[in-house]
């Protein structure tokens, strides 16, 4: 029994001195910086997220970022802060320019091209109708019995 | 026609690979800087073997420099001191910004200046000393506002006190050569 108080006691003090290093002021701060911590991109090790990296800059980034949140700014006004300091390449959304364009545009160019094509070649090919078959159909019977008369 | 039907797919093939084969030979870390032909951010930082002197960026005007960021614990930053001293002894202006690693309250000792002080001067003697002075960014406030991915980095700063170069990696013979020298020449004209 004493054992059995002893173990429940046990199990009990992990649960209540489980307390979160950070500390915010409501859910939507906490979900902000988590959904913010995940789509911020570590400049040094590339394509890691700063939540996911221990690089010295992330561990920076991320206390910014829980700063930032806590002063209550907007999920923008983070990733501008972020951007203003690090470019585009810190956001792992990086926004429509003339740059990041042509990674829209370039497979709807590919289609269109390749459904044109398909459909020029198509236009050009030519038509079988029931005549050319029938016709065919009469050489052929044609060649046939000439074959077989030649047998021995 | 038929011809056109042969080239164009070619000719979007050719191009395709030349772009993915240039891809290849790209350095991913080679990115322009966010804070290019931009003013040094504000800062009020002690240096770092005279705590008592607080540099700011009005004091850093009038001369072109490098800022070079780093750290004793950064072995590639101790590799180029060396080289980086013989530039200073070619006239060149060289400003440390000290980067200072997070310390985890849990299991790191507290900081303590002396120690580093130490560590510093001691480094400096053992590969040479290129720096004017130190600026101790403790908190790496002014690194973050520089966009500093990591150590060593170095900025090229315009007697106004505007970045108008940035270098990731090391600064060698060759680097300082092809990129940078001639940047430090255009910019150091009055």
């Amino acid at each position: 029994m004493k054992y059995l108080i002893a173990t429940v006691l046990l199990l009990l003090s992990g649960a209540l001195h489980a307390q979160e290093l950070l500390q915010f002021d409501n859910d939507s701060q906490r979900d902000l910086y988590r959904s913010l911590t995940a789509e911020l991109r570590c400049p040094q090790c590339q394509n890691q997220n700063i939540a996911d990296s221990n690089a010295i800059v992330a561990v920076d980034m991320r206390q910014k970022t829980y700063e930032l949140v806590r002063q209550g700014q907007e999920r923008q006004q983070v990733l501008d802060y972020m951007i203003n300091r690090y470019g585009d390449f810190v956001h792992y959304q990086p926004p429509l320019n003339r740059y990041t364009l042509w990674l829209w545009l370039a497979p709807v160019l590919m289609l269109t091209l390749l459904l044109g094509t398909a459909i020029y070649r198509r236009s050009r090919q030519p038509q079988h109708n029931a005549d050319t078959k029938s016709e065919l159909n009469t050489e052929l019977d044609q060649l046939i019995k000439r074959y077989r008369s030649k047998k021995p | 026609m038929r011809k056109l039907f042969f080239y164009v797919p070619l000719a979007l093939f050719l191009l395709l690979t030349v772009f993915l084969l240039s891809g290849l030979f790209s350095d991913p870390r080679e990115r322009e800087s966010a804070s290019l032909n931009k003013a040094l951010p504000e800062f009020a930082l002690a240096d770092l073997m005279q705590p008592q002197q607080i540099w700011t960026p009005e004091q850093l005007h009038g001369e072109t420099f490098l800022l070079n960021v780093w750290g004793t614990w950064c072995p590639t930053c101790n590799a180029e001191l060396g080289y980086l001293t013989e530039l200073r002894k070619q006239g060149v202006k060289i400003v440390g910004l000290y980067y200072e690693l997070p310390r985890d309250p849990t299991f790191d000792a507290p900081f303590s200046l002396k120690a580093l002080q130490q560590d510093v001067a001691q480094k400096l003697q053992q590969n040479g000393d290129p720096y004017q002075f130190n600026i101790l960014d403790l908190e790496r406030r002014l690194s973050l506002d520089l966009g500093v991915s990591g150590a060593p980095e170095t900025f090229l700063i315009d007697s106004n006190g505007i970045v108008r170069a940035h270098h990731i990696g090391d600064i060698n013979p060759q680097i300082w050569r092809a990129k940078l020298a001639p940047l430090y020449q255009q910019w150091s004209q009055p």
